[in-house]
C-alpha cells in the first residue's frame, strides 16, 4: 500500500468528531505553527514544500500567500475554494464529510501564514451533507479553542464561517466565487486586480481549494522536505484522482503525483468494465483536454506530464470511456454543460458556447452538415483568449481535442447521416 | 397575507447577517432561508427580501434568477434533480429519467398535478463515482437503478 496523506485517516471510524481527530494527530500541525513559526516562515516552508494549488490551476500555494500585501491597512481574507463543480470531479466533497478537521486546521494555519482574521468556507449549495459535517465540525473547532479568539492560548485571531452557494458552476472560478459571497451574481471579475491585492470586500483575499488546504497541516508537522518525497519534482506530494466512468471501480484515490494513467485505470480503478477496450480519457476534470487510448498508455499524472501530453491535470477529475462511447455524443453533453453555465457577460462565451452545443448535438443525431467541424473549430478560434474568465477556454478545450483526435467519427456522422455507434448508456450493474 | 419570517426564521437572519463585515453579503444565505420558509422565491417574496437587505427589489431578483438552486416558479414537495452530466450519462441517467417521467406522467420542468414532484435535470452533483445520482431535496442517492427509483418514489410521503 502507497503511503497516505489526506486519506490516512479516512477510514478511523468518527474521525470528524475532533477528540479523535485530536487523537491521530489532529491540530498538532497548527499548535506547532502557532508554537514554533512566524508567519513568514510558514509561507517559505510551503513554497519549500512545492504545493501547487489542486483547484485545476496548479498555483503555488505558498507564492500565492507571499503575494498579500503586509501593510494595505486593510483586512486580509481567506476563502477556501469548495465549490467543486468541474465534471468529473468529487474529491475535495470527500475530504469535507470525512475529515472536515483537517481542511479546518489547514484554514487557520494558512490564516496565520497571511494575517487574517476572517476566513470563508464557499461550499456548494448542494452538498448539504458536507455543509452539515462542516457546521458541526466549526463549532468543536471553536468549542476546543481551535478557532476564535486566542487560539490555543497563543495570541491568534480567527472567525471562520460556512457560505452556501445556491447552484452554479461559475461561482468556483475564484472572482465569481468572490461576487457571489458578496452576495452579487457569480459575474468573475476582470483580472487585474488579482484578489491577491483587491479580493473580498476590496481586502487583500487568498482563495485556496479544500485539497490544497487539507495539505497544510501535514506540510507543517512533517516538513517540506518529507513532502517533497512524494510525487515528482515539480508537481510534489499526492494527488486525489477521480475516477469516474466506464470503470470497474470508480472512486477516489490518492497516489503520489507522476503514477501513470494506465496504472491508475487498470490497477486502481480495477480496469474498464465488462473487459471492453478503452477508447478515451479525459485526465482532468470536463474542460481538460481528451487522451486517445495511445496516449493513455505513456502518460503520467501529474502537471508536466500532462501538459507534454497537450492537456492538463485540472482537477484530476479522470473520466474514462470505452469502445461503446460516441465521442460526438460525449462532446454534445459537455458542450451542453458550458452553455448552460456560461454566466453570460461575455459574447463569445455566451453565445458560442450555445452554437457548439447545439452544433454538437446536431451532428450526433445525424443532421451535421458539410463544415461543421470548421464552423466548431472557427467558433473555438473565436472564443480563445476572448473573454473575461478562463471559462471560455475551458469550453473549447474538450471541442478542439475531440475533433483533432477523433476526427474521423465525426465524419461519419456527417457523411452517413446518422450515429454510427453502438453506444451503451445502461446502467452499469458493477461487481 | 403578506409574507414574513417566523421568530425562528428572523433569529437566524439575524445570526447570518452576523457573520458577514457588509449587510449585502448575507443575501445568498438569506435567500436560501427565505426559500426553505415558504418554498417558492416568489416576487412577493423577493420584496419583502429586499426590505429586509436594504437592496432594491430589482437587484435581489437578478440574483434569484442566477442560481439554480432557487425556484422561481412553484415546485412540487419534492425537487427530483437528476444529474445528466458525462459521467452520469455514460452509466444510465438516461434510463433514470425516461422512468421516473413514465412513472410520474411528467415531463422534465414539470410538476404532478398533486404538487408532490417537480422533475428537473441538472448537471454533476459531484458524485460521479456513484453515477447515476439523483438528488431529492437536500439528499443524494447514488447508483441509482430503475428498482431503486421505484422504492424511493413509494417511500416519499
Ligand atoms: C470555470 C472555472 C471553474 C472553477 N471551479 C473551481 C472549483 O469548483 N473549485 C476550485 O477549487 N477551483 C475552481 N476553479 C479554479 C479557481 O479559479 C482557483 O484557481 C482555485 O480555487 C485556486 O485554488 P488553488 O490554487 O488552491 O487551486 C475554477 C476555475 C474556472 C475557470
Ligand atoms: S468567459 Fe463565460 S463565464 Fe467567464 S466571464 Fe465570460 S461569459 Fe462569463
Ligand atoms: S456527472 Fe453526475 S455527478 Fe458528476
Amino acid at each position: 500500500m502507497e503511503e497516505k496523506i489526506l486519506l490516512k485517516y479516512i477510514d478511523v471510524p468518527d474521525i470528524e468528531k475532533i477528540e479523535v481527530y485530536q487523537k491521530h494527530d489532529g491540530y498538532k500541525g497548527l499548535a506547532k505553527a502557532l508554537k514554533q513559526h512566524k508567519p513568514d516562515q510558514i509561507i517559505e516552508l510551503v513554497k519549500a514544500s512545492g504545493l501547487r494549488g489542486r483547484g485545476g490551476a496548479g498555483f503555488p500555494a505558498g507564492l500565492k500567500w507571499s503575494f498579500v500585501p503586509k501593510d494595505s491597512g486593510k483586512p486580509v481574507f481567506l476563502c477556501c475554494n469548495a465549490d467543486e463543480g468541474e465534471p468529473g470531479t468529487f474529491k475535495d466533497r470527500l475530504l469535507m464529510e470525512k475529515n472536515p478537521h483537517q481542511l479546518i486546521e489547514g484554514i487557520v494555519i494558512t490564516a496565520y501564514a497571511v494575517n487574517c482574521h476572517q476566513a470563508y468556507i464557499y461550499i456548494r449549495g448542494e452538498f448539504s451533507q458536507a455543509m452539515k459535517v462542516l457546521e458541526q465540525a466549526i463549532e468543536e473547532a471553536y468549542e476546543h479553542n481551535c478557532l476564535g479568539k486566542n487560539i490555543l492560548k497563543q495570541g491568534f485571531h480567527l472567525e471562520l464561517s460556512l457560505h452556501s452557494g445556491a447552484g452554479s458552476y461559475i461561482a468556483g472560478e475564484e472572482t465569481g466565487l468572490l461576487e457571489s459571497l458578496e452576495g452579487k451574481r457569480a459575474e468573475p471579475r476582470l483580472k487585474p486586480p488579482f484578489p491577491a491585492s483587491v479580493g473580498l470586500f476590496k481586502g487583500p483575499t487568498v482563495i485556496n481549494n479544500v485539497e490544497t488546504l487539507s495539505n497544510v497541516p501535514h506540510i507543517i508537522m512533517r516538513g517540506p522536505e518529507w513532502f517533497k518525497g512524494f510525487g515528482t519534482e515539480k508537481s510534489t506530494g499526492t494527488k486525489l484522482f477521480c475516477l469516474s466512468g466506464h470503470i470497474n471501480k470508480p472512486g477516489v484515490y490518492e497516489l503520489p503525483m507522476g503514477v501513470p494513467l494506465k496504472e491508475l485505470i487498470n490497477n486502481y480503478g480495477g480496469g474498464i468494465i465488462g473487459g471492453r477496450k478503452l477508447k478515451a480519457v479525459i485526465p482532468g476534470g470536463s474542460s481538460t483536454p481528451v487522451l486517445t487510448a495511445e496516449q493513455v498508455e505513456e502518460v503520467a499524472m501529474d502537471f508536466e506530464s500532462l501538459q507534454a501530453a497537450g492537456s492538463m491535470l485540472g482537477s484530476a477529475g479522470v473520466i474514462v470511456m470505452d469502445e461503446t462511447t460516441c465521442m460526438v455524443d460525449a462532446l454534445a453533453n459537455l458542450t451542453r454543460f458550458y452553455a448552460h453555465e456560461s454566466c453570460g457577460q461575455c459574447t463569445p462565451c455566451r453565445e458560442g458556447v450555445s452554437w457548439m452545443a447545439k452544433i454538437a448535438r446536431r451532428i450526433e443525431e445525424g443532421k451535421g452538415l458539410e463544415g461543421d467541424l470548421e464552423l466548431l473549430l472557427d467558433i473555438c478560434d473565436n472564443i480563445s483568449f476572448k473573454t473575461l474568465c478562463p471559462m471560455g477556454d475551458a469550453a473549447i478545450g474538450p471541442v478542439v481535442s475531440f475533433i483533432t483526435k477523433f476526427r474521423s467519427e465525426f465524419e461519419d456522422h456527417i457523411r452517413q447521416g446518422r450515429c454510427p455507434i453502438e453506444k451503451d448508456k445502461s446502467i452499469k450493474v458493477r461487481g | 397575507m403578506a409574507v414574513k419570517f417566523s421568530p425562528q426564521a428572523v433569529k437566524e437572519f439575524e445570526e447570518t447577517l452576523a457573520r458577514y463585515p457588509h449587510k449585502e453579503a448575507a443575501l445568498l444565505p438569506v435567500l436560501l432561508l427565505a426559500q426553505r420558509e415558504f418554498g417558492v422565491l416568489s416576487d412577493e417574496l423577493v420584496q419583502y427580501v429586499a426590505g429586509l437587505m436594504d437592496l432594491p427589489p430589482s437587484r435581489v431578483k437578478s440574483v434569484v434568477t442566477f442560481y439554480t438552486l432557487f425556484n422561481t416558479r412553484e415546485v412540487g414537495r419534492y425537487v427530483i434533480r437528476v444529474c445528466h452530466t458525462l459521467s452520469c450519462a455514460l452509466n444510465g441517467t438516461e434510463e433514470v429519467i425516461e422512468h421516473i417521467k413514465k412513472r410520474l406522467h411528467i415531463d422534465v420542468g414539470e410538476t404532478t398535478p398533486d404538487k408532490k414532484f417537480t422533475l428537473l435535470e441538472c448537471e454533476c452533483l459531484g458524485s460521479c463515482n456513484t453515477a447515476p445520482v439523483t438528488q431529492i431535496n437536500d439528499r443524494y442517492y447514488e447508483n441509482m437503478t430503475l428498482e431503486l427509483v421505484d422504492q424511493i418514489l413509494d417511500s416519499l410521503e
